[in-house]
């Protein structure tokens, strides 16, 4: 006689443990602590090297000298450079109650990022079983990207970057974690290879609902020839930002800054 | 993750935790029909997956610290990373202090015995501060007045700290 087993859905008793409950929490947290912080803004590409956290930098500091409150959350957490670009690299980050306190980088831009936490060298390693670290790495990084947003004592901003690593995979959690999805600054080379990349990537962050602000080419005026730029434009029907060439001055980044609005 | 008792056809409930510290984790679960009692095993990658969704089994019991998971699971962390001192904004009770000196008296916190306090010494100085207020919040929840080895080891266990 087979066994009469009720399925888990079947199963309604009150669970000490409330996985699901404890999930929910945690996305609740996310979307009160971001509950003052105007608009978020993934600065994103599908190329690596193109110069995402240069701009994001850039940008941020612009944006502070026009008299806005900004944030720069360093999502790359195995290659972050945001810190250091924004001069905060050295910084303590203080505990305060249930939160942290970003730290005040250049122009009084509030500053988290992964490299104001590791030992000068070392790579981002964790606690746990080295075999199958495939498993559970992902899902740790992903952790570490929900506390930067929840656990960080943002405070009211007008805008947040992100400053996310090449591919896609971190802004597939971002958008998940958040309320709404982001926006998104898509950085790119005038190369065709990074066109080609950037394409992919900005069109799987549109699935995910993202609003794209528009693009911005850098490295213009050097080695590199293409029209990238002005391919994505007219494919996805968005402006080109800025182009930003080898030696930007703060005019270059106040331009940007006041597209953006 | 939900355990049936098929032959009550009951729903079993979190009954205990407990972590061995070799990477491994046991939780009960009982029928509170007939009974019977049935411990989910897993294997170190299993609660390595578990902590790193930043949630506990068995449900919390104390409040989530302040980057728990990063603070908790990065093993290449700074030790100097992290400033406590004005980390008291919500009242928290503090615990011994960097030195390994004895709770704040100002805050009412519990008192370290010294070999607590040499524990504590040995936990990497990227945890340790969250470490500390944790055996403190646990402490003062449970009207403890000193905290030994042996109450860190309960409390290690009953708020399902996997990982640490």
């Amino acid at each position: 006689m087979p066994l009469n087993i009720r399925t888990y859905h079947e199963l309604a008793e009150p669970d000490r443990s409330g996985l699901a409950a404890q999930i929910g929490a945690q996305r609740r947290r996310v979307a009160e602590r971001l509950a003052a912080v105007g608009r978020v803004v993934a600065v994103m590409s599908g190329k690596g090297g193109v110069g995402k956290s240069f701009v994001a930098a850039g940008v941020a500091r612009a944006l502070a000298q026009g008299g806005r409150a900004v944030g720069v959350l360093d999502a790359d957490l195995n290659g972050p450079t945001a810190a250091r670009l924004l001069l905060a690299r050295e910084a303590r980050l203080t505990i305060a109650g249930d939160a942290v306190l970003p730290a005040a980088g250049a122009g009084g831009v509030k500053v988290v990022s992964m490299d104001q936490l590791l030992e000068d060298g070392q790579p981002l390693a964790f606690r746990g079983p080295e075999r199958e670290s495939f498993v559970w790495r992902g899902a740790l990084e992903a952790a570490a990207l929900r506390e930067f947003l929840a656990d960080v004592a943002w405070g009211a901003l007008d805008v947040l970057l992100v400053d996310l690593p090449p591919g896609l995979q971190r802004f597939t959690e971002l958008a998940e974690l958040l309320p709404a999805p982001p926006a998104t600054l898509t950085v790119t080379i005038p190369t065709a290879e990074s066109r080609d990349a950037v394409r992919r990537a900005l069109r799987a962050a549109l699935e995910c609902g993202a609003t794209p602000l528009g693009v911005v080419e850098n490295m213009v005026g050097g080695p590199f020839t293409g029209s990238a730029a002005d391919d994505l434009a007219a494919e996805f029907r968005v402006p080109v930002l800025a182009r930003i060439p080898w030696h930007p001055t703060p005019d270059t980044w106040a331009g940007l800054a006041g597209r953006l609005g | 993750m939900k355990f049936l008792c098929v032959e009550c056809d009951r729903q079993m409930a979190f009954e205990e935790r407990r972590l061995p510290g070799d990477g491994t984790l046991a939780a009960a679960f009982r029928c509170p029909q007939c009974g019977r009692v049935v411990a989910l095993l897993t294997n170190p990658m299993e609660t390595q997956l578990v902590a790193s969704l930043g949630v506990k089994i068995g449900g919390r019991t104390i409040a989530e610290q302040p980057l728990e998971t990063v603070r908790g699971m990065v093993a290449t962390g700074k030790g100097d990373a992290f400033d406590e001192a004005g980390g008291q904004a919500d009242g928290r009770t503090g615990g011994p202090d960097e030195a390994g000196g004895q709770a704040d008296g100002r805050t009412g916190g519990p008192k370290w015995s010294a070999e607590a306090r040499e524990r504590l010494a040995r936990v990497p100085g990227f945890v340790r501060g969250m470490v500390k207020r944790i055996y403190a919040d646990y402490a003062k929840q449970h009207g403890i007045a000193e905290i030994t080895p042996a109450v860190m080891d309960t409390a290690r266990s009953e708020l399902g700290l996997e990982g640490m």
